[in-house]
């Protein structure tokens, strides 16, 4: 057994301390210790994008973050999307455009979506396509994705 | 578009039933399951592709504090002789089965389970893993297909398997060939002998992962009654079951499958891989539940992929076009275990065309690779590319365009294919003429190595059993309860299909996945069968439920049965009298209590698909670099009961084949390891290379099916290789016969050879 360490976070915009093995990652430490599990592992490794989370204002791989890095970070995950009950038109958009198959993808893709809208609210469709290639969706080609993508930056026009 | 029935909902594009849950992170995949005391396991695997296992020392992992238990291949009770069909692909060998979940003598491919070790953590797991000592005698690797089929090569099996190069040879002599199809119809040398161009041509392609994005998992508890239930992400929990129970030698009574939503399959999460490990480890520990998951070198070392494979096509045809003569050579790697598609890819290689004499082979033959699993119309794309690529060749020679060529030898109802089976009613012409009359089809590709290729695909679906239990709710809504794990918006393709045959709402139906023992036998999710076979139960079990509220209204309002109607979700009466299917549902507590609709179904009436891709590439010629341009997927999908869910399928289906056809492959070394067993060296297409992938949908309905449906998911995955191929010849000039036609491969036919 290794050693364990209390980490104090804002997670979703509440204060959140919670105790890490010091081995953990963020991925693991988010899924395993706290329970949002909406954060996904498909990797492991930095290549998918499902587990992707907003800290501190940056799109990061949360697999590829230590759990022992994040103590004072402000982390932000498919779970803190949606406020007051209302989805996001990223969110609303993804089901109305049938952007996803199986779903695995899907709160990375929202992620990194949502934390391009917030530096380039009006992307090309070549921008969205470059900003999501750490995104992997086996399913559905991207197209319905890339749509989805542009409905949402149209609706907050 | 042929859409016959002015249909309320089917063809609609409503929000999917589960939607909110999956873009809010809230949908519960397999791995996300955490249960009180919950254990966390690993498995040991071979570090070879090829070896003996001499011993096996567990005592230092046991030692750590925190492991639990530990699990190696004598704790597997031996399996006799039997067969699984698990659903997809050809049935299993019970004991090879066992072999691939945990090795017995013998290592067959690096990444093979040799044990599994349960601990209070994950880190604590992985550490014991590490500590489990295993001694091996390593033996040569065979790594490919053709290799493999030589009698020079060393037998990964002993003398266990015969089945021979020839028909007369089966039986004979120990080799690596398990298996051998054949399929002959009329006389093709007399068939060549009237040809006046006769195509012969060697192709090969890589072995490839289904490459879902969800690695796979598994969470069981063995309780102390012997009763077992799994938490898993499968597309078939009733396989799931039966596999495990044939494996763990119990009733399939005491399993309970639980399907958890599913990160994707494509056909590679049917087999069985940790189920039975959790378990056993899970029965040594006195019923902890325990959980393990994969990481993504094990999924793609030692899950699915599909077969790497061999053909020799030639094909001979008149001057005038007529194809006269076919013949065609296949031979697929089984992976370590004998069980590749080679028969489904012997089945649909010639699908598209009517060809009077055609002579199909196919060998089964194992390499010391993982052992495949379905992957998407297995068989198909490898078998439809090397067609394709000869098709497209041979239209050349005789100077016609390459639609029209294929339009004049398309299969029609009644044609009959060399495996005997005869063709119903089949949009493969529509398809062809959709084509032609595209806007893409008519454009003109302009620039410096460009190129246009156009190809088809054929993919036969599958019918197969499936379940549905629908109660009628006193508000007026209908909980609708299904065995078909979820893998793309089948949930809404089945809320869609009752109410439209209950002419109610379909925010009205509330669809669940649920257990097998809650549930009839559903076959797995695959196969492009789910919309259409559970579509025909929830069809039935609806039409079920309108029998029951006519015989309900006739006893409220005290009238002859005969007189009451069902129609436009409303009963019917005499005088006027009528109840909406709302208001009959609130009265159904007090007038004789629930009711509750269901069928058991395993229709066969199938109807086959029909795919064809157009695809403009450019290609550079320094890097070998190929840039997908423009694609478009034509398909006939019988009725596009969801359009939406229809175009994605056809998208993702094209996206993979052509990452088959550019980028995928397994890469391995001499000793048989793979050396690109991650998700940034397996080269999956990502958003930036691919295009929209634009979709017209030809809808030709299915007559035997009430809604029409054909399945739609496997046969876009068809067509991509040999288009891409062919566009890659029309921009250079250049034939690729090797794929994938990545930088690396293309580069070498491309540059001329060195002086």
């Amino acid at each position: 057994m290794s050693n364990r360490i209390i980490i104090n976070t804002v997670i979703n915009g509440e204060p959140t301390e919670f105790l890490a093995d010091e081995r953990d990652s963020l991925l693991e430490a988010l899924r395993e210790r706290i329970g949002l599990t909406g954060v996904k592992e498909g990797c492991n490794n930095g290549n998918c994008g499902a587990c992707a989370v907003i800290m501190d204002g940056r799109l990061v791989n949360s697999c590829c973050v230590m759990a022992a890095e994040v103590e004072g970070a402000d982390i932000t995950t498919v779970e803190g999307l949606a406020k007051g009950g209302e989805l996001t038109p990223l969110q609303q958009t993804f089901l109305e455009d049938a952007a996803l198959q199986c779903g695995i993808c899907t709160p990375g893709f929202l992620v990194a979506a949502t934390a391009l809208l917030d530096v380039n609210p009006h992307p090309t469709e070549h921008e969205i396509r470059y900003w999501l290639a750490g995104n992997l969706c086996r399913c559905t080609g991207y197209d319905k994705i890339i749509r989805a993508v542009q409905h949402a930056a149209e609706r907050s026009a | 578009m042929v859409a016959t029935e002015p249909y309320k909902i089917v063809g609609t594009r409503p929000v999917r039933p589960d939607g909110v849950d999956k873009v809010t992170g809230r949908a519960n995949y397999g791995s996300d399951i955490k249960l009180p005391g919950m254990l966390y396991a690993r498995v040991k695997r071979s570090p070879h592709a090829h070896a003996i296992i001499k011993n096996i020392d567990v005592s230092k992992a046991l030692a750590l504090p925190g492991v639990k238990a530990v699990v190696t291949r004598a704790d597997f009770r031996e399996a006799g002789p039997g067969l699984i069909d698990i659903g997809e692909g050809p049935p299993v060998n019970l004991r090879f089965m066992l072999d691939n979940v945990c090795a017995g003598d013998k290592v067959v491919y690096k990444g093979h389970a040799v044990a599994s070790v349960a601990a209070t953590d994950l880190h604590t797991a992985e550490d014991a893993m590490n500590l489990i000592e295993v001694e091996y005698e390593v033996l040569p690797p065979v790594m490919n297909v053709r290799d493999a089929m030589l009698e020079s090569a060393p037998l990964i099996h002993g003398n266990e398997l015969t089945g021979g190069l020839t028909a007369a040879d089966m039986g004979k002599r120990p080799s690596n060939i398990a298996n051998r199809v054949e399929f002959e119809m009329g006389d093709i040398e007399a068939g060549f002998a009237q040809a006046d161009v006769v195509v012969e041509r060697e192709f090969e392609t890589a072995m490839y992962h289904q490459g879902y994005i969800e690695p796979h998992n598994a969470t069981v508890i063995w309780n102390q009654d012997d009763d077992i239930t799994i938490w898993t992400s499968t597309q078939g929990s009733f396989s799931v079951r039966t596999a495990s129970a044939m494996i763990l030698g119990v009733p399939v009574s005491s399993v309970k499958v639980v399907p958890m939503e599913i990160g994707g399959g494509f056909g590679g999460k049917i087999p069985v891989y940790l189920e039975p490990h959790a378990a056993l480890l899970s029965k040594k520990t006195g019923g902890a539940p325990v959980k393990m998951w994969m990481t993504r070198d094990e999924v793609l070392e030692a899950t699915g992929p599909t077969s790497g494979t061999f053909a020799r096509v030639k094909i001979g045809a008149r001057r005038d076009g007529t194809l006269v003569s076919a013949r065609v050579h296949l031979a697929f790697e089984a992976g370590g275990f004998p069980g590749s598609p080679v028969g489904a890819g012997a089945m649909c290689a010639l699908g598209p065309y009517t060809i009077p004499n055609a002579f199909v082979e196919g060998f089964d033959v194992v390499v010391n690779r993982p052992k495949v699993a379905a992957y998407r119309a297995p068989g198909a794309p490898a078998a439809e590319y090397a067609v394709e690529s000869v098709i497209d060749e041979i239209a050349e020679q005789l100077g016609m365009d390459p639609m029209d060529f294929r339009l004049k030898n398309a299969a029609v109802e009644g044609t009959r294919r060399p495996d005997g089976a005869t063709m119903g009613v089949i949009g493969n012409v529509q398809v062809m003429e959709a084509i032609k009359d595209s806007p893409h089809y008519k454009s003109e590709l302009e620039g410096e190595n460009r190129g246009r290729g156009v190809a088809m695909g054929f993919w036969f679906n599958a019918g197969m059993e499936s379940a549905a239990y629908a109660t009628v709710v006193s508000d007026g809504t209908v909980a609708l309860v299904t065995g078909a794990t979820d893998i793309g918006g089948t949930r809404a393709t089945h809320a869609m299909q009752l109410a439209e045959t209950l002419g109610i709402p379909y925010e009205d139906v509330k669809p669940h996945v649920v257990d097998t023992d809650s549930i009839g036998w559903t076959g797995v999710t695959g196969g492009s069968r789910t919309t259409f076979a559970g579509g025909w139960a929830v069809y039935e079990a609806a039409m079920d439920i309108r029998v029951q509220m006519e015989e309900r209204a006739a006893k409220i309002w005290e009238v002859d049965r005969e007189h009451v109607r069902y129609e436009n979700g409303a009963v019917h009466g005499p005088e006027g009298k009528t109840f909406t299917f709302k208001e009959l549902a609130a009265q159904l507590p007090h007038t004789g209590g629930t009711i509750a609709g269901h069928a058991d179904v395993n229709p066969t009436t199938v109807g086959a698909a029909f795919a064809g891709h157009i695809c403009d590439v450019e290609v550079d010629p320094d890097t070998g670099k190929v840039t997908i341009l423009r694609y478009t997927a034509v398909q006939d999908v019988g009725t596009a009961v969801h359009p939406s869910y229809v175009e994605g399928q056809i998208q993702g289906g094209a996206s993979q084949g052509i990452g088959m056809a550019l980028s995928e492959e397994y890469f391995y070394d001499d000793n048989g390891v793979m050396r690109n067993s991650s998700l940034l060296d397996y080269r999956m297409p990502t958003a930036l290379d691919l295009p929209m992938i634009d979709t017209i949908l030809v809808e030709v309905p299915n007559p035997g099916h009430p809604y029409g449906v054909r399945g739609v998911g496997e046969v876009p995955i068809v067509p991509p290789l040999a288009a891409v191929a062919n566009a890659i010849y029309h921009a250079t000039g250049v034939r690729v016969h090797k794929l994938p036609a990545n930088p690396r491969n293309l580069l070498e036919e491309l540059l001329p050879p060195e002086a």
